[in-house]
């Protein structure tokens, strides 16, 4: 039996003993115990992404995952196959849902022009396409080759790049690849504080 | 950590300090108890405050902040005195034998070579005495007196109890009890392990403070060992995987190094960074720099990485000194830095002295945010009155706010703090347009790489010759990147499965050498989900992976003598039985070896024992000395008032002038965190938000009363740097603390205000914060620093 079959036949279960126990069976149910919540949810497995205890979530989702029946989260909890944690996940873990779902997540890019006081929104396409070009610029115009003794250098040092501790590794060798093949030095991670 | 979470509940002793686990990893906390409970196991907590960790201990000993090294060099001469030394361990596995040059001389707070002018250590005296092949001579029986035993034994002296509780305010009959706790330890059947964090970190001389407390688990025996080690119990969920992948100013992934420009060629980098032998019969492990960092280069450049063009080597930047972020703000504040892009940092809020941050973005024609939350830092634009006060329209920043995925949205591994790889799944498509990190980077570098190729410009090769050959190339998958961390054969394309396999002349590729294994022809070894545990010793070598090479405990070669009998029967993680080696745990050593061969634990040292006596590695000298934080409550020294603070700090001009006296700022204060709170996300999750909606600043009854301050009261809390707005929270976890003849009281403040906050806007206790921190590492001083506090009308 796996996980969701087991709570299914729990919750089955609930329900017949709770009619049961009323001593009469009706013709008609007119009120239905609520289904646990978790059953037709999708199981995903992860890891809290706050501290580095590294603690296993399961996440649940629904909707099917089709075009017009996209996933959303919508509970999280700790993972009890995991051997640090055992299931448990402290106050700030336990609400991890409400990061999921913030309603100050960042949903399309935007651009603040010099001096505005307020956000557009741009497209992707377009926010690429200015950013690579004041990178450009910067980069043509102040990308030391050689320093005073003539050796090669090719440091680019009036762009830096402050990078996340929260990201996983695979975006973290995008990002090292990145920076360094533009000749970035000045770049930092969270890690120092 | 050298050892891993579940494995805390073979400790004896746990002493927590520099950390507040019970608050801050709380269920990783679940481990020290498991421990008291079922192995019998003393809780001792360090701290200014009696803090959650501390309401569980066995005995808490209050400390002033910042005198750290002070109490643990008492510690050490404590030990030495006392003779509660594993001297077996001590001879045959630290350098306590080796001998020093008779030029190392250490003064009046002071080591020998120091430069005044410079600010600064020519190390030249820094080192062994060699013999003519170069090796380090020793002395067995520890009796000459240039030996590191005798000079550390020298160096301790002057730490007795009456000095260290002078400095440290701590109490004598306290730092009695855990100075014996500590040092029931030394015995083969017993160990401790020490559990730290920001609280050792967040000082000007934070890696002295580790490195003070690594001395006494080596003098213990208490490293290599189940229940032991020096165990750094790290913020972030990937901050471990982050310094991995060498996202740091001088770094490469896997602890390879930025080519400097001492380093003119590949060979000349190669011959600087790969050790010769310190010791006869040394694995000196490092002396594979040169296959690690080959692989690395073909990993990057690909087919471009030739023996011609040195693998590329050219095309990496090279380093004229540290550039962290803390020196990039402050070029930014004198106007000469163009662009910075933020990736997943409220760098606004988390680095010191916000207002110099706010001038300094400010100066820049571009910032780019990569962000999954709302921001201060993409916002520092926005006028915010009394929490952000901008000119807003003489700002004339570019600002481009780009959304990210967030953990849940994509998959891939990160890093704990055990050094366990684990692969986590996608449950859901992010909101909106939001990308991952790695699809926004590579959505700049095809853009850029196509202006290039158009319009031509300086040194466009590496740009073009990045190996960027990902399926697609817009949306790398995390699968085609970690298989490159992994690594693999060049012509075959298969898999490694260790890093000894990789090489130096081309034939291999792997970015990150300590990965190797992690995804193998054998698949994904990262998502195992094997939670058996054989030994119940709480090695799970069938759970996700740890680097390196699914070792669980590192330098385990120490948890038996030089003949492979484990000190501790209860304890075996490797013995050599029948003429082969066998145990519980990967080894980490040269399982090939005999006992004999194999004695020398710390592989990656070049002479094969842990360091008493560090050398030239760290910038204040070879032993940690006391040395006041920046801003002393006490403003002086009581060991040498002639070098109050340490001489090696790294001053921005100008900075002098924002560090305030005693006079004027008479109350130390420090910072730290609750379970609600994660630094600047939380503030926008609901749950957490309401959980923990308040800032304040935690004072005890005595100053409180002093000032004419009730719990509750609205308070402004100033330093030289700015001042915030907050309310008093006056509590018996504080106490005045007596030392060098005044009373010093400690004010805390816990980091997270946030005046974008999704419930309750704060002030950013980073407004009142230093930018001075370790000379190593450029980490700031959270943690000890110099307030005044009044009542104030809200």
């Amino acid at each position: 039996m796996n996980r969701r079959q087991f709570f299914k036949l729990c919750a089955a279960g609930a329900a017949t003993s709770a009619i049961s126990a009323l001593g009469l069976m009706s013709e008609k149910a007119y009120a239905a115990v609520r289904e646990f919540k978790l059953i037709g949810a999708k199981e995903t497995r992860n890891n809290c992404p706050y501290c580095s205890v590294g603690c296993g979530l399961l996440m649940y989702s629904q909707g099917s995952g089709g075009k017009n029946s996209e996933h959303a989260i919508f509970h999280i909890e700790g993972d009890a196959d995991h051997p640090v944690n055992r299931g448990a996940l402290c106050s700030k873990g336990a609400g991890l849902v409400d990061y999921v779902n913030s309603p100050h997540r960042l949903q399309y890019p935007e651009y603040r022009a010099p001096g505005s006081n307020k956000w557009e929104r741009i497209s992707w396409h377009d926010a690429f396409k200015r950013i690579a070009r004041l990178m450009k610029d910067d980069r043509d115009a102040n990308l030391i080759e050689k320093n005073a003794d003539g050796v090669t250098v090719n440091r680019w040092l009036t762009t830096g790049m402050m990078t996340s501790s929260g990201m996983a590794n695979e975006s973290g060798l995008a990002t090292q690849k990145f920076a360094r093949a533009l000749g970035l030095v000045a770049i930092d991670t969270i890690a120092r504080n | 950590m050298t050892n891993h979470w579940i494995d805390i509940k073979n400790s004896n002793v746990v002493i927590i300090m520099g950390g507040n686990a019970a608050e801050a990893h709380p269920v990783g906390f679940g481990w020290v108890t498991e421990a008291m409970q079922h192995n019998n196991a003393k809780l001792i907590v360090v701290d200014p405050r009696f803090n959650r960790s501390a309401s569980l201990a066995d005995h808490y000993a209050p400390i002033r902040s910042g005198t750290d090294i002070a109490f643990l060099l008492g510690v050490i001469r404590y030990l030495i005195s006392t003779n509660q030394v594993n001297f077996d361990y001590v001879k045959a596995y630290t350098n306590a034998s080796y001998l020093v040059r008779d030029d190392f001389d250490f003064h009046d707070g002071l080591f020998s070579g120091f430069d005044e002018a410079k600010g600064e250590y020519n190390k030249e005296s820094w080192f062994y005495q060699l013999d003519e092949d170069g090796y380090a001579k020793v002395d067995e029986t520890l009796e000459h007196p240039r030996c590191v035993w005798n000079l550390l034994k020298q160096h301790v002296e002057r730490y007795d109890f009456a000095t260290v509780t002078n400095i440290t305010g701590t109490p004598i009959a306290d730092y009695q009890v855990v100075c014996d706790a500590i040092a029931s330890t030394h015995t083969k059947d017993r160990v401790a392990t020490f559990m730290y964090a920001l609280g050792w970190t967040h000082h000007s001389k934070g890696a002295q403070n580790i490195r003070s407390m690594a001395m006494i688990q080596l003098l213990l025996g208490n490293i290599g060992q189940l229940g032991g080690g020096v165990n750094a119990l790290r913020g972030h969920a990937n901050v471990q995987g982050s310094t991995d992948m060498g996202l740091l100013a001088q770094s490469l992934p896997g602890y390879l190094k930025l080519p400097n420009d001492k380093e003119p060629t590949l060979a000349a980098h190669l011959a600087a960074n790969t050790p010769k032998p310190l010791r006869p019969g040394q694995t000196n492990y490092w002396q594979n720099y040169p296959k690690f960092y080959v692989s690395l280069l073909k990993a990057f450049w690909g087919e471009h990485a030739t023996p011609e063009n040195e693998f590329g080597y050219q095309w990496l930047p090279k380093w004229d000194q540290m550039y962290d972020f803390g020196k990039h703000l402050d070029m930014m504040y004198r106007g000469k830095v163009n662009g910075c892009i933020v990736q997943g940092v409220n760098a606004i809020n988390s680095m010191p002295n916000r207002n110099k941050n706010i001038k300094a973005l400010s100066n820049l024609k571009y910032l780019v945010v990569l962000d999954n939350l709302s921001s201060e830092t993409a916002t520092f634009w926005q006028n915010e009155p009394g929490f952000n006060e901008v000119d807003t329209a003489s700002i004339q920043t570019e600002v481009f706010r780009l959304p990210a995925t967030v953990f849940a949205e994509e998959e891939g591994s990160i890093v704990n703090s055990g050094r366990w790889m684990q692969w986590h799944y996608k449950g859901a498509n992010p909101p909106g347009e939001a990308m991952s990190d790695s699809e926004i980077v590579s959505g700049l570098l095809l853009e850029l790489r196509r202006l290039y190729r158009e319009e031509g410009g300086k040194l466009p090769e590496p740009i073009e010759a990045i190996n960027w050959n990902y399926t697609d190339p817009h949306n790398p998958s995390s699968i085609e990147l970690t298989k490159e961390l992994n690594g693999y054969d060049v012509a075959t394309k298969r898999q490694i499965s260790s890093f000894a396999e990789l090489k130096a002349d081309g034939s291999t590729a792997s970015a990150c050498w300590i990965y190797a294994g992690s995804w193998t022809e054998a698949g994904n070894q990262m998502a195992r989900r094997d939670n058996h545990d054989p030994s119940g010793k709480g090695i799970t070598p069938g759970w996700a992976f740890a680097w390196p090479l699914n070792r669980r405990v590192l330098y385990n070669r120490a948890s038996c003598d030089v003949n492979g009998k484990p000190w501790d029967e209860h304890r075996k993680i490797v013995e050599w039985k029948d003429g082969k080696w066998e145990g519980i745990d990967v080894p980490d050593f040269n399982a090939k070896l005999n006992p004999q061969e194999s004695a020398h634990p710390f592989i990656m040292q070049a002479e094969g024992v842990g360091r008493f006596f560090a050398l030239k590695l760290l910038k204040e000298g070879p032993f940690p000395e006391h040395y006041e934080p920046v801003e002393s409550p006490i403003g002086t020294n009581p060991l040498h008032p002639n070098v109050v603070h340490s001489p090696v700090l790294r001053w921005f001009e100008g900075v002098k002038d924002t560090i305030g006296t005693k006079e004027e700022y008479p109350y130390a204060c420090t910072t730290y965190s609750l379970t609600e709170h994660f630094n600047f996300w939380t503030t926008h999750c609901r749950l957490a938000a309401i959980a923990m909606p308040e800032t304040f600043v935690e004072m005890n009854e005595q100053l409180a009363a002093e000032k004419g301050i009730k719990n509750g009261d609205w308070v402004k809390v100033s330093s030289k740097r700015g001042h915030i707005l907050t309310k008093a929270l006056v509590t018996k976890r504080m106490r005045p603390l007596q030392v060098n003849g005044q009373t010093v009281h400690t004010l805390g403040i816990p980091r997270h205000g946030s005046h974008n906050a999704l419930t309750r806007k704060a002030y950013s206790c980073n407004v009142l914060t230093t930018e001075m921190g370790d000379a190593n590492t450029g980490v700031p001083e959270y943690k000890a620093f110099l307030v005044n506090v009044e009542k104030a009308e809200v």
